[in-house]
This record gives C-alpha cells, sequence and structure tokens, in this order.
C-alpha cells in the first residue's frame, strides 16, 4: 500500500527536494560564499569595542578595582549591573530553544539557532564580571572545589557559590545543546564546501554525521531530553542570581518576589535582544522568508507578556515595601522613586512597562524598524533595572553616614561597552563562517518533509 | 496486506542507473575492492518510508537510511527500538544529585566542617541549589556523550562517503543503504528489491581493502603525535619544578601585594641620612609607658646592688604564689623539672645523647639558693650561662611571682622536720 501511493505524488516530491535545496543553499552560501561588504566595517567596530574591553581589564588586572566607581558603599555597581543584564539576556536563547521546543512551536526553528548562539556569547559577556570584580581574579579558580595543599573547600552556603554552579552549568549545557544542535548543518557545510580548510574544519566539527535514520533517533530523542533539562536549569539559573540579592538583609533586595521577577525580566529582554540583532541580520543576510515578519510578531507578543510580568513584578514590589509596614524598606523604595536615582527609575519604569504597550498594535508589530527601535530601548530599561536595584538600594542603607551617591568612572564605561564588543565580534564570526539557521530543523517543519506520506 | 512488489502499471519505473554493472550482472571489480553495500536514492520521504519497509519486510536487517532531516515515521517503517539514552540521563541525574549532595556534605561537614555564623554544618535545605546544578549538569553530560557514543560517533570516515552522490544527504537527498553483510544480501536480487521499492538511482558500494588505504594516515599521526607532546609540556614544566630546587626567586605573575613601597624596619633605605629605615628612638625622649624608674621592680637593683628584699610592688599572697607556679610549670618545668630538681624533661631526653643537666635550684649548696632576690630576678629577666633569658616572655610580674615559687620550692625541698606543721610531722 505503502508503495502504491509513493509514486502517485512524483512532482510533489520534486518540489519538496527543490525546497530543501533552497534552504541548504540560502543558508550555506551565507557562511561559504564572501559575505556582503556591511560586515567588514560592522566587524572593525566591534573588534574595537572589544579592544576597550582588552584594554579595560588589563589595566584593571594591573591597578585593581578602585579605577571603577565603586566605593565603600557600593561594593556592587556596574559590575554586577552588567553580569546580571548578560545573564538575562542569554535567558531567551534557551527559553526559545528548550522551552518552545517542548511546547512544539514550530515558528522556533528559525531562530533558535542565533538564539542559542546569542545566548552562548551573552553567557561569556556574563562569565567575565563576577570574575574581574573579585579584586583578584587569578584567585578564581579558588571557587572551583579541588584537593589543594591549603586544604581549602569552597563554602556551599553562600548564594554566591551557587551562582558558579549555576553559570557554570548554564554555560555548559548551552554549549552543549547550541553544538548537538549544529551537528548535521555542519555536515551540511562540509558537504558544501569546495575548499580544503573548510572541508576539514567542518568534517572534523560534523563528527562524520552521515544522517542515518538510527542516528537521527538517538539525535531527537537526546535534543528533546536535553530540552527538557534545560527548561528547568534556566528557570533556575535566574533564580539563584536573584538570590545573591534575595538572600541578603539589604533592604531593596531582601525580597521573595525576586525569582520569578528576575526570570521574566530576562526572558523580557533576551526577547528585546534576540529582535535587536535578528531584524537587522536577516535583512543583511537575506533570510526574510525564513525568518519572518509572522516570528517577529510572536516574539513581541512574547515581550509584550513579559513586560507586563515586569511591571507587575514593579507594582508588588513597591506595595508590599508600604505593605510590611517596614520604615527602612518603605523608605528604600521611596528613595528609589523620590531620591537621587529617581531618574534611573524613571528611565527603567518608562523602557520596561509604557515601551511595550505598542505591542499592542499589529501595525508596530509588522514594523520591523519600529520593533529594533522599542527593542533597543527595552534593552536599555533593563540594564537600568539591574542599575536600580544594585546601586539605588546600596546608596542609601539603614545608617545615614553610609550613604553615598555612585559615579562612574572612564574604566566602568569601557568594560561596558567591550562587553558589547566581545558579544558582537563573536556573533559576527558566527553568522560569517556558522550555519546561521538550522536547516535541518528547518525542513523537518516544512511541509515538504511530508511528502509522499500515506497519511498526509 | 497489498503485495510488496506490486506497482502501479501507468507508472513505470525508472530504469536504474546500474554504473559499472554490465547487461550479465557481473562487475569489472578491482581485485582490491570489496562490496561494501548498496545506496539507492529515493525522492520523497514517503517513498523512502515505505521503501524501508519494504526492506525490512524481505528480513533484513543490516540497513539504514539517510536523510538531511528526521524523517517522522521512519523509526516504525524500520523496525527501530526506542533507545534506552533517557535510562541512561535518569542514572546520569541520580549520581548528579547524590553526588552534589555527599561532594557538599564531605567538604563542608566532614573533611573541613565550616562553622558559618553557628548555623549547623550541613542541612538540606542549603544544599538544594547546588545539588540541583549538578544533577542537571550529570544528565546533560550523559544525555550528550551517551548520545553520541550510542551513534558511534565521531566517526570521520565511512564507505559511503565515497559516493560522491552522498555528499547531498546532508542537503536534499534521501538514501536507503544495505549493508552486503546482511545475510539476505545477494547483489542482483536485493538490487530487484531496491528497484520495486521506487528507488530513482541505485549505486554499488566498494571499500578500498588495500592497506594503505584502510590505515589511518600517517598526517593524522603525526598531528596527534605533535599534539600530545605539546600537551605534555606545561605538565613537564610543573614536574620539573617540583622535583628541583632554583636559587631564582619564582615568577609572580600578579605580585599579590608582595612588593609595596614601603620599607620594613631594620631595611636599608637610602632616603635617611644614617641609610637605615629603622629611625630609632629620639634623643632626650621616653616613650610613654618605658619609664620603667622603679629599679627593683624591673632590674632587681637599688642604688646599684641585688635587692634581697621585694619590690614594693609585689606582695607575697598564696595568689601571687599560685599564679608563680602555674608560670613556672609552663616556662620552667621542661628544663628545671617539677620540683626544681634539674631533672626536666628537656634534660632527661638530651641524657641519651649527651650529658647535660639543667640546674638544680633546691639542692642546699644550689648558687639559686644562695643568690640575692634581685640577682635571681635578673637571671630569669635576662639568663645565665646556656640558660635564654625570658623577659621577652614572662611579664614583670609574672617573674616575681616565678621567683616567690622559686623561694617556695627551695624552702619546701630543705626543711628540716621541727619546722614542719605539727600534725603533718612524721617519726
Amino acid at each position: 500500500m505503502a508503495a502504491t501511493e509513493a509514486h502517485d505524488d512524483h512532482g510533489a516530491g520534486q518540489s519538496a527536494r527543490a525546497v530543501f535545496r533552497g534552504i541548504t543553499h540560502d543558508v550555506t552560501s551565507i557562511a561559504l560564499t564572501p559575505i556582503g561588504k556591511w560586515w567588514y566595517p560592522a566587524f572593525g567596530v566591534a573588534l574595537l569595542l572589544l579592544g576597550l574591553l582588552v584594554v579595560a581589564i588589563t589595566h584593571l588586572f594591573q591597578t585593581g578595582i578602585g579605577i571603577w566607581g565603586n566605593n565603600n558603599v557600593q561594593g556592587w555597581a556596574w559590575d554586577i549591573t552588567n553580569f546580571v543584564f548578560w545573564v538575562g539576556i542569554a535567558h531567551a536563547g534557551t527559553l526559545i530553544s528548550a522551552v518552545l521546543y517542548l511546547f512544539r512551536q514550530d515558528w522556533r526553528t528559525s531562530i533558535n539557532r542565533s538564539a542559542e548562539a546569542m545566548t552562548i556569547f551573552a553567557v561569556a559577556c556574563a562569565g567575565i564580571f563576577p570574575i574581574i570584580h573579585t579584586g583578584r581574579p587569578w584567585f578564581a579558580w579558588w571557587m572551583i572545589p579541588h584537593p589543594n595543599d591549603m586544604g581549602m573547600w569552597p563554602q556551599f552556603r553562600s548564594p554566591l557559590m551557587w551562582d558558579v554552579f549555576a553559570i557554570s552549568t548554564y554555560a555548559t549545557t548551552s554549549i552543549l545543546f547550541w553544538y548537538m544542535g549544529m551537528v548535521p548543518d555542519l555536515a551540511t557545510l562540509r558537504d558544501k564546501s569546495k575548499d580544503k580548510v573548510r572541508q576539514v574544519v567542518f568534517g572534523l566539527l560534523s563528527l562524520g554525521w552521515r544522517g542515518s535514520a538510527r542516528q537521527w533517533h538517538r539525535y531527537e530523542r537526546a535534543y528533546l531530553i536535553l530540552a527538557a533539562l534545560a527548561t528547568p536549569l534556566v528557570l533556575s539559573v535566574h533564580s539563584v542570581v536573584s538570590f545573591d540579592f534575595a538572600t541578603s538583609q539589604n533592604t531593596g533586595w531582601h525580597t521573595t518576589i525576586f525569582p520569578p521577577y528576575f526570570v521574566a525580566g530576562a526572558i523580557f529582554s533576551g526577547f528585546a535582544m534576540v529582535m535587536t540583532i535578528m531584524i537587522p541580520a536577516r535583512e543583511l543576510l537575506k533570510l526574510r522568508h525564513i525568518i519572518t515578519d509572522a516570528h517577529v510578531e510572536a516574539m513581541c507578543k512574547v515581550t509584550l507578556a513579559t513586560g507586563m510580568m515586569v511591571g507587575a513584578g514593579y507594582s508588588i514590589e513597591l506595595f508590599t515595601a508600604w505593605y510590611s509596614g517596614n520604615i527602612y524598606e518603605w523608605f528604600t523604595f521611596r528613595n528609589r522613586i523620590l531620591g537621587p536615582y529617581a531618574w534611573a527609575y524613571f528611565i527603567m519604569v518608562t523602557c520596561n512597562v509604557l515601551v511595550p504597550q505598542f505591542f499592542w498594535f499589529k501595525k508596530v508589530r509588522t514594523n520591523p524598524w519600529a520593533v529594533v527601535g522599542l527593542c533597543i530601548l527595552i534593552n536599555v530599561g533593563m540594564w537600568f533595572e539591574r542599575f536600580v536595584i544594585i546601586v539605588s538600594s546600596l546608596a542609601r542603607q539603614a545608617l545615614p553616614g553610609q550613604w553615598a551617591y555612585f559615579s562612574p568612572t572612564r574604566w566602568d564605561a569601557m568594560t561596558l561597552l567591550g562587553s558589547f564588543g566581545l558579544f558582537f565580534t563573536l556573533f559576527l564570526l558566527f553568522i560569517r563562517f556558522g550555519p546561521v539557521v538550522a536547516m535541518a530543523e528547518v525542513k523537518s517543519v516544512s511541509p515538504a518533509a511530508h511528502a509522499g506520506k500515506d497519511d498526509h | 496486506m497489498a503485495t510488496e512488489t506490486q506497482t502501479p502499471a501507468d507508472e513505470p519505473l525508472p530504469p536504474p542507473p546500474l554504473d559499472g554493472v554490465d547487461d550479465h550482472g557481473t562487475f569489472d571489480q578491482p581485485p582490491h575492492e570489496e562490496l561494501h553495500g548498496l545506496l539507492a536514492e529515493f525522492d520523497t520521504p514517503g517513498a523512502l518510508i515505505a521503501a524501508a519497509r519494504k526492506v525490512k519486510n524481505a528480513g533484513f536487517t543490516e540497513f539504514d537510511c539517510y536523510s538531511p532531516f528526521p524523517v517522522h515515521g521512519i523509526d516504525a517503517a524500520m523496525g527501530i527500538k526506542p533507545t534506552r539514552l533517557p535510562l541512561a540521563v535518569f542514572a546520569g541525574g541520580v549520581v548528579g544529585l547524590a553526588g552534589g549532595l555527599f561532594m557538599q556534605w564531605w567538604m563542608n561537614a566532614h573533611n573541613w566542617p565550616w562553622n558559618v555564623g553557628g548555623k549547623p554544618t550541613w542541612s538540606i535545605p542549603a544544599s538544594i541549589p547546588i545539588a540541583y546544578e549538578t544533577t542537571i549538569l550529570v544528565a546533560v553530560l550523559t544525555t550528550f556523550f551517551g548520545m553520541w557514543a550510542a551513534n558511534k560517533l565521531p566517526q570521520v570516515w565511512h564507505p559511503f562517503f565515497r559516493i560522491e552522490r552522498f555528499a547531498t544527504v546532508t542537503d536534499d537527498a534521501l538514501f536507503l543503504g544495505i549493508e552486503a553483510g546482511d545475510k539476505r544480501f545477494e547483489l542482483q536480487q536485493t538490487k530487484q528489491l531496491l528497484v520495486a521499492a521506487g528507488a530513482t538511482h541505485i549505486e554499488e558500494c566498494y571499500v578500498d581493502t588495500r592497506p594503505e588505504q584502510t590505515q589511518v594516515p600517517r598526517q593524522v599521526w603525526a598531528v596527534l603525535t605533535v599534539v600530545t607532546i605539546v600537551a605534555i609540556i606545561p605538565f613537564a614544566l610543573a614536574f620539573k619544578a617540583r622535583a628541583s630546587k632554583s636559587s631564582q626567586p619564582h615568577w609572580h605573575v600578579f605580585s599579590d601585594m608582595d612588593y609595596q613601597p614601603k620599607a620594613k624596619s631594620d631595611q636599608a633605605f637610602d632616603e635617611f641620612s644614617d641609610g637605615r629605615a629603622n629611625r630609632g628612638e629620639i634623643l632626650g625622649t621616653i616613650a610613654r609607658g618605658q619609664l620603667k624608674a622603679d629599679t627593683a621592680l624591673y632590674q632587681g637593683l637599688r642604688e646599684g646592688a641585688w635587692i634581697t628584699d621585694l619590690p614594693a610592688d609585689i606582695v607575697p599572697t598564696m595568689a601571687v604564689l599560685n599564679r608563680g607556679q602555674e608560670r613556672y610549670n609552663i616556662y620552667c618545668s621542661p628544663c628545671h623539672g617539677y620540683d626544681g630538681g634539674g631533672h626536666g624533661i628537656v634534660p632527661e631526653r638530651v641524657s641519651t645523647y649527651a650529658v647535660w643537666e639543667a640546674r638544680n635550684l633546691v639542692a642546699s649548696n644550689s648558687i639559686a639558693i644562695t643568690m640575692a632576690n634581685g640577682q635571681l630576678y635578673n637571671t630569669i629577666s635576662n639568663g645565665y650561662n646556656t640558660m635564654m633569658g625570658y623577659a621577652a616572655q614572662i611579664p614583670v610580674r609574672d617573674r616575681w611571682a616565678i621567683l616567690l615559687y622559686v623561694r617556695a620550692l627551695q624552702r619546701a625541698q630543705n626543711a628540716i622536720r621541727d619546722e614542719l606543721p605539727a600534725n603533718t610531722q612524721v617519726r
């Protein structure tokens, strides 16, 4: 019966192969043919910013964290703000690749590869800050439990150690998930490459993948398992990051709402970042038919939803501070709104609560450049959210004699800008040389993947 | 069930381009080549599934399908059993959980019980976040490496890679490969089966059995050897450093505040005219608390002579004597013995190898008995013959307390019967 029908739609079969070939061609030609001229100036700017990071960190290592604006009161400032900002950015990638996979949201396949890449590059940026803010970063390896001549073990009841485990597990899982997802596409690049160097490099990276059904079977199961493991992981990672604050006794930090509120904020900022970089990228790489306006619209809706959750978080935080009757807690929140950092608070509320409201309108959601503009504002707002939580809370704790105002130095600014340099350098290299879109997955969710089947 | 070989009459089979196969079905096979199997190409996922079912039903086991994406529905057609990977992942998760908990207990509660603010050294709630992360980490590593191991990858070479068309398997093509090792395999019949199953193209796949073709190329060995040697170098340097001595100061990549722009006492320092960092005392001044005008108390001297009584500040009470006994037992008894007889643990030990005796403080002819109080105090402070001074370790009043205790020992050791209290006298 199967055999009889297999030939009936022979014509459709031809077009199915054409569909697959088209996907392969559109994606591999980005990596295998000379890229557009826009890439070189963009890469130059990214490298320049990366250079700033190298200079800033070198000076930091030589001199110490006194080069930053941190002071006795603000032991944490831009360093940890940047850390939480970048970890948050990372989370959207995992959400898109793992959570949406579990929910069988097929539209994710067009963006999951670049979102996963974004996750890894953002984790790389995030990982820098906790290490360099320790003052003597060359002892950072002491955080890894290992037998040593000092007989010294890490203190596992510190949330900062939880952070070490959460972030390193997250980085490991993200890299393995990303790489595993890429192997079939690396094999495609291997088979499409014409020059020897690429053939060898992609040949080694693709591990000899030959698309065998028995291998696909285990591969798909492993992919599902990794998605199922990455989902609770991503929720735990930003919860653990929020424990850094929530388990302390500081007013403004000691809040049980932090874990869910941080996770929502992470997804919010991460989706905004995905759109900020993928909308220009799809234009430049001519992938508009793969990453369509429908995909952008879906992401806008997720951003709107998580933005509302963040807004709810702000309101509940304020209400709880007032309702608790704790004058110190209430003071901290009044100080956020009325104190010396009021400007930062209002940037945060404007960008994170008001700006996403534009996504209610289909006109806005379907205008890619309006979306990019709004997403950049959201990214600014989410950076300020962490700044407000960290700096404005520390600036005025219970003892007025210890009040202070934080002013960043040029080294703070260089480090932040430099982290963007690292992020964009890695991302531009990836879209230049790697498989930007998960070709195998896009093929498998295309209607052509079911051509010639009995039940379709 | 429909007959497997049935084909619609109006759909003529595409003639299989049997490269290298002549009309009689014999192949001009080079003597060093060996048949690996047949590779058949199909047009649509549906056709591939149908062919896979047909090949399976024909009794083949050594066959596989190849596609640029996972073809859904092919597992059942090929009879692929569900992988047992989830079981391995579950085991990995359990190991991660147990390992994470054990690590925290062993390191923070057992090997080095760590007191943090008086909290119990071991408690489950504070250990949950890390145990949660290790659970996921080990499960993820098991999934990743378990999947590749079960798939027997990495395997950089496969016989089908010799077939040019096979490069399109990662692009748009769908293949079914049957290995010659299958017990049902018979070249012509199997080929007919694949044709009947709807293959658009069939190719024979040969492997070159010549040793130079089957062995790992020399260049690969060269690269591996070089990489191995280079990888050993850092470890070799570390081992050399541990096993050898050097008069050079070690490298300070990070100075860790070891070198600071400051002068320590007794260092040379050119900025001062005397070339010393140490500034000493300023002439004509006395530092606070350093006057020490009571020479009897501090030096045991009054008008240049050893005192025979006690300084005015030292009152011989029972409390002072007890203090003296305690200090004596700490500082003096190691040499002079608890009874002052000179049989402390140090001379006892030394006597094995050499003859050296601590002074008997209590013998009736001992110089320690005839010394004036002031001189005995000075001896405790500054030493006598081979004995070092204890001024640096024992405060002034404790030295006087020790002196009083030594006097008590001397009195006790040299007591005569009539001096003892009446109720302690024995005949």
